[in-house]
């Protein structure tokens, strides 16, 4: 590796901008003649819209327009869809409820726009759409999901019959029964997991803009896939043809998910800038935010993990119910399916699994990928069970993995799956030797003698990231294919753009594409300008999430700089009068091996311009483009241990230690894979020990809907981290990537969990365990 | 509408904004100066963070005619003659953002709790004087480390006053 090569642990480019308060995000952007939106929003969770009456508002100082569901309709803009098809086990389709962008005749959830105010400034935006009259016929309402499914539960959406959206099941049903009836031993647990809150640090925001004389538009968003909203919203949502439509997401102060779907705000300030022949800007506040993001995990499961008489996993049986909120968002059918229980092999051999799975309608704010996705979940039941296993049978939990973990690879799964390549063993020897494990009975003892009670527990998680091989997410229901694309164009004077269908939202793409190039190149990473985010400049790209930018993004790259450098070595060739074969790049220069002769890489970049003296036949100019389709998911996995303390008088745990062991296959920048991975562990620790939504069951009113009662992980309830690698190539991509954007958050909480149950000798504790919590569950163990 | 008048980064500003508005939006709005960031409603996340008169504030919980007269230092400001602060300098080296988005507070919050603690920061101090400042992406394990690199680079008694 150069010093800004692959490996090398560079600083990033982005930076400077970030640190002096020059980033630009998409409410900094202005528009001649911009106005403000606010929208009206529903007060109550269930409720039938009798009629709005917009007269008064639309007298207040300021006001441009209020519009509202009816005429949305009127002008054919389309509903909101979920992309990804799942059947349910009797062959019907998932029951999709309609999604107006503005409800028409019912409001499914509190936050669900009823209209939008168009003013001249956001205040009296604000002000004129509490004048906006909606006379509701308010319906009883149902928050939880297994109340959902009880007869007689408030009925949602007319095509979905008792809430249920599918009833879907993976593995086999009949061989998983058998080997639990033939167990050694059963360990059966009931596993929820709480509903999370994805909170991006810049809430979202929209700026439309139309152009009457070109009959264009022109979106700004917080996306984290500019291109997957411009194809939804110009083949479904008609807001207009793809070559009418722009969208651009600049730089975006954080996603995790929950920015990857097309929120009925774009769409609406899109069509009221028409309608107002005004630019519209709408900024989410962060009330607002908590009402109208999407939504993450909120599974209830139970689970029957059988062992034969050598511990050994014989068999696994799940059942989940996973509340998909008021509507069905983008991507959310997939999230409790393919993302979650095809990967509840784990890291072990297991011979037969089932999993059942029902999604449900709720009167909550839709539900769908937030970090992780699926895998959290699964790697939360899977090593809750895990360790309680262990404790049930009497044996060390690291032995209880040991001898269930796949060793042989490719290893295919009963849910999907096939693995290609790992070693897991490797991250938990790592692991307990950083954490010092077999010290730990020393540290509980002296912690004891201070009337302190020591926890340690374990995760050895997996993930199926680098989303995904187009023709297998095509036959599993998704919609669209999960490619990704590059083009590298190289500038007359040899300085070099790579655009790139990936998007950074905090990720440092601007630096670590980069290092692709002056690894290839041996130029410096500063003549090298990363593009996206645009889809003017990019012709298409399907965006970054999943823990893909690397595995896929970067692959595109690597395919479009072999075609530069193809053509790059037969210019050079040509110029020095030498075998293409004997053309070595190197610190920016093209040179004839063993010889002297050399050219520097900005004049064979002329030279490809100039054309003045190119090979017979060959075209001007220096600019490739690749696709890049992946042949499998990567499988990052990884050892997490965790050790806690708790104060048995006030059941206030403190994270003595939290060591990471992470495969990610190779590594681009260590600095960046780093803070990947504390961020993640940050939000697993938040999701583990501090936070949940709470709706009121009763009105459906979200009670955690500020930071005030949202309890966001901050600097004081954090350990630093000890993060370290081991490596197995990812064989499925050129770079031997595997993705480190999700590790931290799927494999963090249940290592936190197991920790704290140890401590307390009370496996009985569901997150987030909150001092209360724990406080509770420690008396009850007496 | 009332009319303020401030110092913000050096130069004299005024405006006219309505009675309700808050320092953050006339910054923002009024000054251009979108450096500052909103990330709550209720003076929680600290992303909106500037110094008025030498002391960290949140710029969402103070009204622009509150800071009317006053000197007002925002990130824009922080560097001077092209040169970065030791504090901006060590988020960079020491990779303390990823999104950027809660960054310029996060800078601000620390440059004000260096001037107060000197070169004396220990990793629980920074961490409980952080209580002011959300960050989702850096799980803050490189945002201490960079103000506590900053706090020793700069050492006691190095003080940045609002210029
Ligand atoms: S915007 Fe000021 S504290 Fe959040
Ligand atoms: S860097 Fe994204 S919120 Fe802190």
């Amino acid at each position: 590796m150069g010093m800004e090569g692959i490996g090398a642990r560079v600083a990033r480019k982005e930076d400077k901008r970030f640190i002096t308060g020059k980033g630009r995000y998409t409410d900094d952007m202005v528009a001649p003649g911009m106005k403000h939106a606010h929208f009206v929003r529903s007060p109550h969770a269930h409720a039938r819209i009798r009629g709005i009456d917009s007269a008064a508002a639309e007298k207040m100082p300021g006001v441009i327009a209020v519009l509202a569901g009816d005429e949305l309709a009127a002008d054919a803009i389309g509903s909101l869809i979920c992309g990804w098809m799942i059947h349910s086990k009797d062959g019907s389709p998932m029951n999709m409820g309609d999604w107006r962008p503005l409800a028409q005749t019912k409001v499914r959830y509190v936050g669900d726009a009823v209209a939008i105010v168009v003013a001249d400034t956001k205040a009296q935006a604000r002000d004129a759409a509490e004048a906006v009259e909606v006379d509701y016929d308010v319906l009883p309402a149902v928050t939880g999901s297994i109340d959902a499914l009880k007869d007689g539960a408030p009925q949602i959406h007319d095509n979905a019959p008792g809430n249920l959206i599918y009833d879907w099941e993976i593995g086999d049903g009949a061989a998983t029964d058998a080997a639990i009836a033939s167990a050694a031993h059963v360990t059966e647990m009931k596993i929820i997991n709480n509903r999370l809150v994805p909170n991006p640090m810049e809430p979202r925001a929209a700026l439309g803009v139309y152009d009457e004389g070109e009959d264009h538009y022109t979106l700004w968003t917080t996306s984290q896939n500019p291109h997957v909203a411009r194809l939804v919203m110009s083949a479904f949502y008609n807001v207009a043809p793809e070559n009418k439509l722009r969208v651009i997401a600049p730089d975006v102060g954080g996603g995790f998910g929950s920015k990857i779907y097309i929120y009925p705000e774009e769409i609406v300030c899109l069509w009221a800038s028409k309608k107002t022949g005004v630019p519209v800007k709408w900024n989410c506040d962060r009330t607002e935010a908590f009402l109208t993001d999407a939504h993450g995990r909120d599974h209830v499961s139970t689970v029957k993990m059988a062992f034969d008489a050598s511990n050994r996993i014989i068999g696994l049986k799940v059942d989940t119910i996973a509340n998909l909120g008021a509507y069905m968002s983008l991507f959310s059918s997939a999230v409790p399916t393919y993302l979650y229980a095809t990967l509840l092999s784990g890291q072990y051999a297991i011979p037969a699994i089932h999993a059942n799975v029902r999604t449900v309608y709720t009167n909550t704010v839709p539900v769908d990928a937030y970090r992780g996705a699926g895998r959290p979940e699964a790697t939360y039941l899977l090593e809750r069970v895990m360790e309680t296993a262990a404790r049930e049978l009497g044996v060390s939990p690291a032995e209880l993995r040991k001898t269930n973990f796949i060793r042989e690879f490719p290893h295919q799964t009963p849910v999907i799956m096939c693995y290609d390549a790992g070693d897991y063993e490797a991250s938990l020897n790592a692991a307990m030797a950083v954490s010092d494990y077999a010290g730990f009975a020393a540290r509980k003892a002296e912690a004891q003698s201070r009337g302190k009670r020591r926890g340690i527990g374990m995760s050895c998680y997996i993930e199926a990231c680098g989303i995904a091989p187009s023709a297998a997410v095509g036959s599993l229901g998704a919609g669209v294919g999960l490619w990704e694309s590059a083009e590298v164009r190289v500038n007359a004077v040899g300085t070099i753009e790579v655009l790139t269908g990936s998007h950074s939202h905090g990720q440092g793409h601007e630096t670590t594409f980069a290092q692709l190039v002056a690894e290839r190149f041996g130029v410096g990473i500063d003549t090298v300008s990363i593009v996206h985010g645009d889809t003017d400049k990019v012709q298409m790209g399907m965006g970054t999430y999943g823990s893909r930018s690397g595995a896929v993004g970067m692959s595109a790259v690597v395919k479009a700089l072999d075609k530069v450098e193809a053509k790059a070595r037969k210019i050079a060739a040509h110029l020095m009068e030498a075998d293409e074969s004997d053309i070595v790049i190197e610190n920016g220069e093209l040179k004839v091996a063993g010889t002297d002769k050399s050219v520097p890489w900005f004049q064979m970049a002329l030279a490809a311009y100039t054309a003045h003296n190119l090979p017979a036949g060959m075209e001007p100019g220096l600019k490739e483009g690749a696709f890049f389709d992946p042949a499998n998911f990567t499988f990052p996995a990884g050892c997490y241990i965790c050790e806690v303390e708790v104060d048995p008088e006030t059941g206030k745990t403190e994270i003595i230690q939290f060591v990471a062991s992470d495969d990610f296959g190779k590594i681009i920048n260590p600095m960046i894979v780093e803070g990947q991975v504390h961020g993640g562990v940050a939000q697993g620790i938040g999701q583990a020990m501090l936070e949940a939504a709470h709706y009121d069951p009763e009105t459906g009113q979200l009670l955690t809907a500020s930071y005030m009662d949202y309890t966001m992980p901050r600097a004081d309830d954090l350990p630093s981290f000890q993060v370290s690698t081991t490596e197995t190539a990812c064989p499925s991509n050129p770079l031997g990537i595997k993705g480190c954007g999700e590790a931290g958050a799927i494999g963090s909480p249940p290592a936190l969990i197991n920790a704290i149950t140890d401590a307390i000798g009370n496996n009985d504790l569901t997150m987030p365990a909150t001092a209360e919590r724990v406080w509770a569950a420690l008396r009850s163990a007496r | 509408m009332v009319s303020v008048s401030m110092t913000v980064n050096g130069r004299t500003v005024s405006g006219q904004c309505e009675d309700r508005t808050l320092l953050v939006q006339f910054i923002r709005e009024n000054l251009g100066l979108t450096g500052t960031h909103v990330g709550c409603d209720t003076s929680q996340c600290g992303a909106c963070v500037v110094h008025v008169d030498g002391k960290a504030v949140k710029s969402c919980t103070m009204l622009a005619a509150q800071a009317d007269g006053s000197e007002v230092l925002t990130i824009e400001g922080l560097a001077s003659g092209g040169e970065l602060h030791p504090v901006q300098a060590a988020f960079r080296a020491n990779h303390g953002l990823q999104c950027g988005f809660c960054t310029p507070g996060m800078i601000m919050s620390a440059v004000d709790m260096i001037n107060r603690h000197g070169g004396k920061l220990d990793e629980k101090t920074v961490r409980a004087e952080l209580e002011g400042n959300i960050c989702r992406c850096t799980g803050y394990h490189n945002i201490v480390k960079a103000i506590l690199d900053a706090a020793s680079t700069m050492g006691d008694g190095t003080r940045v006053a609002a210029q």
